[in-house]
């Protein structure tokens, strides 16, 4: 039992490292607040469209696609063992995670070759970002319940509706969307997936505020979009199929974690004082540390049994879904029990006066969002229980009954 | 990466669970919680025939000379079953103690038989309801004679020699040591202690100037115990894990077959999110298990962390998973006849044994605060 690469891996890391030290800045570990960029969003995404195309150059940009499409036709451990040495580096990073993780991908099973020869390069190397169009207001875990509806017009179809939490649409080029053709029948039966230029007049972009404080992503309006029938992914009321290509490649996010976790949290105990003594002697203090210590190395190690599977060129187990349930709450806790360390002061959210760059009064606030982003905390425990502990699906009221005839958001 | 057992060592315990499937079932650990025996004999002689109480003896000593992995595997299994059986006692704590801090004379004057099983060993700390440290140890160790009163003693009634931590004067850490009493001369008197967990026999030990032998070197005993039980702490670490999926396995049938307002009540969210939390613990805790493990067999530098991690995550996911194991089950799972009391009383024991959770924080936090770490 070890940690240890075998020398194929390890010989392919020392490789990446070469470049990424070649090309990259190391990043400062021991300072929080440098990590912490103080550029507009514009000019860190013309800074990612350039980081994008050199990595793209030099083959590392999608480790596992096929070569014919600008990847390498790595492994799934090259690629984490990519993700692991780049995370030593400044790079920009938040930009074409969707596009690259889900999009393309998914462009990459159901469209054309010709679609694929004239899309996929253009993405990998950055010159055009897309965005997934899924979510609506009234249907977010239940995303087979959404209403933006298309109908055929001739060679094309008309799009009207909404879309939300669209991470990025405001810079984005491309998107795939997913929109109901037929509401009279069963919710999975009726919809219909295309891909679309986000410019198509009629759509119109409104950024979405955050309790956080920032506005990444955003409400999408669609008036009439025409798309051509050519855009269209798969079949005519197939779009739930297709959906699940998109969704599948949500997994196996292997990267590290980011935010602040007990090591900035022992840190703060070691310099923060309480009215009996320094934090660090507290002994509720003390009983938490261990306690997220002990859930962090959980994570990590889980983490290491799942690349000891990929390692081996086998599926990883179903342990590698715990993460997200774990680590959601325990940010939301984790800062939270930082802030009460502050006392009365845990309130302030100063760059200057607050600890690391007020880094848990902003992870405390971004935990909220998280444990609801990608999968709530409730949605993951069915699928915990009912794919790998095999009990059973919830009754579903909705699965054969048509869609205009459910009670839903719009309609009680 | 290869953060996984051999195939070897996967071999080693399926033969560990085909022996104990067939041997051990919930009716055997029964037998021994409605009698007065301190173990199960047949369990345990099964186990020593298969030589897997010499697993990590060096051969020298009798034994097969593996290691600390093949350990893990089988305890995982016993754990699984909570077996009534002296194991951890005899070799987690007693043969390591001695492996680790014992002259050769005590060596070879022990090991080969707890190797083999021919004898069962033990270590006495406590005295009484108070976690035992150098400063409240009351049993004294001078002129080579042993005095005062241990309990609970694990396996105290059936085990021949004990490692027992006595006072040897001294200041502060340096105020007790480690000794080995061979526990069937007459001036050591012995008799059973009732505990919340019956199927692992527990006793209450006198001695009266008893002879006994210094393990180690003297005003180290304190020392010395902490690295036996943070060994011993990675092994019972994988015996919770063990249990802990045996006491989700359990709640999940139970919910399948079990029916409420016209469905199986494991199709309800409250069941469902409940053994989900139960998985979730269970593989965070494998995973610190596992590291446990790994550096228990390098014997690397950061064991104390390790196991500290190893046994905090496993107790929490033992403890949760077999209370929650009676809650799904209902009324019947609170009945003496059922099964799920064997792992609620084996969650708490184990708890408890080789010092609370809160104790171990305390101990992970002191080696995080010896490191230059932020």
């Amino acid at each position: 039992m070890d940690f240890n690469d075998t020398p194929e891996e390890a010989k392919f890391r020392s490789e990446a490292r070469e470049w990424l030290t070649a090309n990259a800045r190391q990043r400062d570990t021991s300072n929080a607040k440098a990590s912490v960029s103080n550029k507009s969003e514009a000019e860190r995404l013309v800074r990612a469209k350039q980081w994008q195309a050199l990595k793209a150059e030099a083959g590392y940009a999608a480790i596992t696609w096929p070569t014919e499409y600008g990847g390498r036709g790595g492994t799934s451990i090259q690629s984490v063992i990519y993700s692991q040495e780049e995370a030593n580096f400044d790079v920009p990073r938040g930009f074409f995670e969707i596009g690259l993780g889900m999009c393309i991908p998914t462009m990459m099973k159901w469209a054309t070759p010709e679609q694929n020869e004239r899309y996929v390069k253009p993405a990998l190397f950055g010159e055009e970002v897309w965005c997934q169009l899924f979510s609506e207001p009234a249907a977010g875990s239940d995303v087979a319940g959404l209403r933006t509806k298309c109908e055929r017009d001739g060679d094309d179809w008309i799009i009207n509706g909404q879309k939300v939490w669209t991470s990025g649409a405001h810079f984005c080029d491309y998107g795939i969307i997913v929109t109901r053709s037929d509401p009279t029948v069963p919710k999975h039966k009726g919809l219909t997936f295309f891909f679309l230029d986000m410019k198509t007049p009629g759509i119109e972009i409104r950024p979405i505020k955050q309790i956080s404080g920032g506005a990444g992503f955003n409400e999408v309006f669609f008036n009439d979009v025409r798309v051509p029938d050519s855009q269209r992914l798969g079949d005519v009321g197939e779009g739930w199929k297709v959906s699940l290509t998109t969704l599948m490649n949500e997994r196996l996010a292997i990267g590290g974690g980011s935010g602040v976790d007990h090591e900035e949290l022992l840190k703060l105990a070691r310099e923060t004082e309480l009215e009996e003594g320094p934090a660090i002697k507290d002994s509720n203090v003390r009983e938490k540390l261990a306690d997220w210590y002990v859930q962090s190395q959980g994570l990590k190690y889980t983490k290491f049994r799942t690349l000891t599977a990929l390692s081996k060129g086998q599926v990883p187990g179903a342990e590698s879904s715990i993460g997200k349930i774990v680590s959601g709450p325990k940010m939301q806790d984790l800062g939270s029990f930082a802030m009460d360390i502050q006392g009365q002061g845990g309130i302030l959210q100063d760059g200057d006066e607050s600890p690391m760059g007020a880094a848990f009064q902003n992870q405390w606030l971004g935990a909220a969002g998280y444990r609801i982003a990608g999968g709530t905390d409730e949605i993951l425990r069915n699928i915990v229980s009912e794919q790998v502990l095999g009990l059973p699906q919830d009754i579903r009221v909705d699965k054969k009954v048509p869609f205009n005839e459910l009670a839903s958001n719009s309609k009680k | 990466m290869n953060f996984d057992f051999s195939d070897d060592q996967k071999m080693l315990k399926d033969q560990a669970r085909k022996f104990l499937e067939d041997k051990c079932s919930y009716d055997d650990v029964r037998t021994v919680l409605e009698s007065d025996a301190s173990h199960h004999d047949d369990v345990w002689q099964g186990l020593c025939d298969l030589g897997f109480t010499g697993a990590a003896i060096p051969e020298e000593y009798g034994g097969l000379g593996l290691g600390a992995l093949e350990l893990c595997v089988v305890a995982e299994e016993l754990g699984r079953c909570a077996a009534p059986v002296p194991f951890s006692s005899s070799i987690y704590m007693a043969a390591e103690a001695l492996k680790l801090g014992g002259s050769e004379a005590l060596k070879q004057a022990w090991l080969p038989k707890l190797a083999s099983g021919e004898i069962i060993g033990t270590l006495a700390a406590a005295e009484g309801p108070a976690a035992p440290s150098p400063r409240n140890t009351k049993t004294t160790f001078a002129n080579g004679k042993l005095n005062g009163r241990k309990l609970p003693v694990p396996d105290g009634e059936t085990a021949s020699v004990a490692i027992v931590l006595a006072n040897t004067g001294g200041a502060g850490e340096q105020a007790v040591s480690l000794v080995v009493v061979d526990l069937t001369q007459s001036s050591v008197t012995r008799s059973s202690v009732e505990t919340i967990d019956p199927t692992r026999g527990h006793a209450e030990i006198n001695f009266e100037d008893a002879d006994a032998t210094l393990l180690g070197v003297a005003g180290e005993g304190w020392a010395l115990m902490k690295r036996v039980e943070a060994g011993a702490a990675v092994l019972v670490a994988f015996e919770q894990v063990g249990g802990t999926e045996a006491a989700l396995h359990m709640a999940k049938d139970y919910s399948l077959d079990r029916y409420a307002f016209g469905r199986q009540i494991g199709s309800y969210q409250a069941i469902k999110h409940k053994l989900a939390d139960m998985y979730v613990k269970l593989e965070l805790a494998r995973s610190n298990a596992y590291y446990g493990a790994m550096v228990l067999a390098q014997e690397g530098a950061d064991l104390e962390l390790a196991a500290a991690s190893a046994r905090i995550s496993a107790t929490e996911a033992y403890r949760f998973a077999a209370q929650e194991c009676i809650q799904v089950h209902g009324g019947i799972g609170f009945t003496w006849e059922a099964n799920p009391q064997f792992h609620y009383r084996r969650s708490k024991l184990l708890a408890l044994s080789l010092g609370s959770a809160s104790r171990w924080k305390n101990r992970l936090v002191a080696e995080l605060e010896k490191s230059n770490v932020a």
